[in-house]
């Protein structure tokens, strides 16, 4: 064996050890948000990385689809305003009838549900490892978001904030197989928890076998959880199966579209529970 | 193959995989560029380019995707489940060893064999993550075997291609030569 090899063979081992020990001391130490020092320091350089190459992709994307949409565009521009002419009438009659429903729910007694506030964000990077559905995005602390709080978009809910840096933030997704949400039937109210299978599936568990679910509807937050606001969509009713024991075997299949997702809303301040969702 | 350039190799990887994996494919999870890059390592290089890029790619992956204890999961009653650093750097240490070792031992040269060997370290990979993760937590979902069979499939691809890129890059022979590892043990055992 020569000196090189020895010197080589040492430099691993101390390589070794070293990690051994950070990887010991991170499993011990907690930052102030309760995660890993180890997991907050690697997040966040490497979110710096993800942000330039983000930038990066998506000028050329940008550039690229410039040059495609420029095509047809005129056409489009057509289409566009017939449509916006059709809508336009369309909105008139349904602001006609959100004033009918709005006057309906004063009598009803109903508190109007408060309005969220939220922080739009965008996705600079998606999970490292395809074993956990996690995605960063571009808003951090700085920003005032903080551990746990839900992020939606405009189709449903997407998951919850569990790492924090000054510039950026790590979402875990509502398909994660380490996610879950407390969830109901929005026809029936029945109640049950969705979780993450680490497919593009959820699972919901917890509904009792005697519950009225039908594949097609529609399941929304249930606010149990103290995370996710009550009356979010989470999904629709893929399948249900009655199972062995005593509750359904149900797969839900995600409103949001978790692969095409550019931007989201990183909800602040959640509405009142008692008064969202409607009654039940 | 030098620890700095198996590691450059990985950040590379990792950085394709969080930006360009999600248009690429029509599911976020279906291709892993960070694995692929790993067993690559381990067949050019040998077991211990294999074992290094294995423990550097397995680290790197569990800080930045692990999501902690899910809470939400507490505050409704159900069975926790947690991600733990350290089990994905594991499974792709011993996949990089033994693949590294497969490369030492057999000819494995052409595209077919080239894609079993990522197919099958796919799936040994996938083994060995689930069965320590039902082994230390409880609360870690099931097995979809669907999923591991695709990912399989799509790593096993997109190896084959990364070789072909590769040996159609000029000068892969001499590169192949000084990366060490897999050839000092096949001198060794003859």
């Amino acid at each position: 064996m020569t000196a090189t090899d020895v010197r080589q063979r040492t430099a691993v081992l101390f390589v070794a050890v070293m990690l051994g020990h950070i990887l010991l001391i991170s499993a011990q130490v907690q930052s102030r948000a309760g995660v890993p020092v180890l997991e907050v320091v690697t997040f966040g350089a490497f979110a710096e990385v993800q942000r330039a190459l983000s930038a990066v992709t998506g000028g050329v994307r940008g550039a690229w689809t410039g040059y495609v949409n420029l095509r047809g565009v005129r056409a489009e521009n057509e289409q566009l305003k017939r449509q916006l002419g059709e809508l336009q009438i369309q909105f008139q009659q349904e602001r006609a009838a959100g004033e009918h429903a709005h006057q309906l729910e004063a009598l009803l007694g109903f508190q109007r549900q408060s309005n969220v506030q939220t922080i739009a964000a965008n996705v600079i990077g998606a999970g490292a490892s395809p074993d956990f559905r996690t995605m960063t995005i571009d808003k951090g602390s700085s920003s005032g978001l903080k551990a746990n709080m839900p992020v939606i978009s405009p189709t449903g809910v997407v998951g919850r904030i569990v790492t924090v840096t000054a510039r950026a933030s790590k979402v875990q997704l509502l398909v994660d197989r380490n996610a879950g949400a407390g969830a109901l039937v929005e026809r029936s109210r029945a109640q049950g928890v969705v979780l993450g299978a680490g497919e593009d599936v959820l699972r919901m568990d917890y509904v009792s076998g005697i519950a009225d679910v039908k594949p097609g509807d529609t399941i929304v937050a249930s606010g149990i959880d103290g995370i996710y606001p009550k009356g979010f969509v989470i999904g629709k009713v893929e399948s249900v199966d009655r199972g062995t024991g005593i509750y359904k075997i149900i797969r839900v299949r995600p409103a949001v579209d978790f692969n095409r997702l550019e931007e989201v809303l990183v909800v602040t301040i959640p509405p009142e529970t008692s008064a969202a969702g409607g009654p039940s | 193959m030098r620890a700095a350039a198996i590691a450059v190799f990985i950040a590379i990887a990792l950085a394709l995989q969080t930006t360009l994996a999600r248009y690429l494919t029509p599911g976020a999870n279906v291709i892993d560029l960070v694995f692929v890059a790993v067993v690559y390592i381990a067949l050019t290089g040998g077991p211990v380019a294999g074992l290094v890029a294995g423990a550097i790619a397995g680290l790197a992956q569990d800080a930045l995707a692990a999501t902690g204890v899910s809470m939400i999961s507490i505050a409704a009653g159900v069975a926790t489940a947690r991600s733990i650093i350290g089990v994905g750097g594991l499974a792709k240490t011993v996949v990089g060893f033994v693949t590294g070792i497969i490369g030492t031992q057999f000819i494995v040269a052409r595209p077919i064999p080239r894609a079993l060997v990522f197919f099958t370290a796919t799936v040994g990979h996938a083994m060995i993550f689930l069965g320590l993760y039902a082994v230390l937590d409880p609360g870690y979902g099931g097995t979809p075997y669907g999923t591991i069979a695709s990912q399989a499939g799509a790593n096993a691809l997109t190896g084959v291609l990364l070789f072909q890129i590769g040996e159609s890059l000029p000068g892969f022979v001499d590169r192949r030569r000084s990366m060490g590892g897999g050839m000092r043990i096949n001198r060794r055992l003859d």
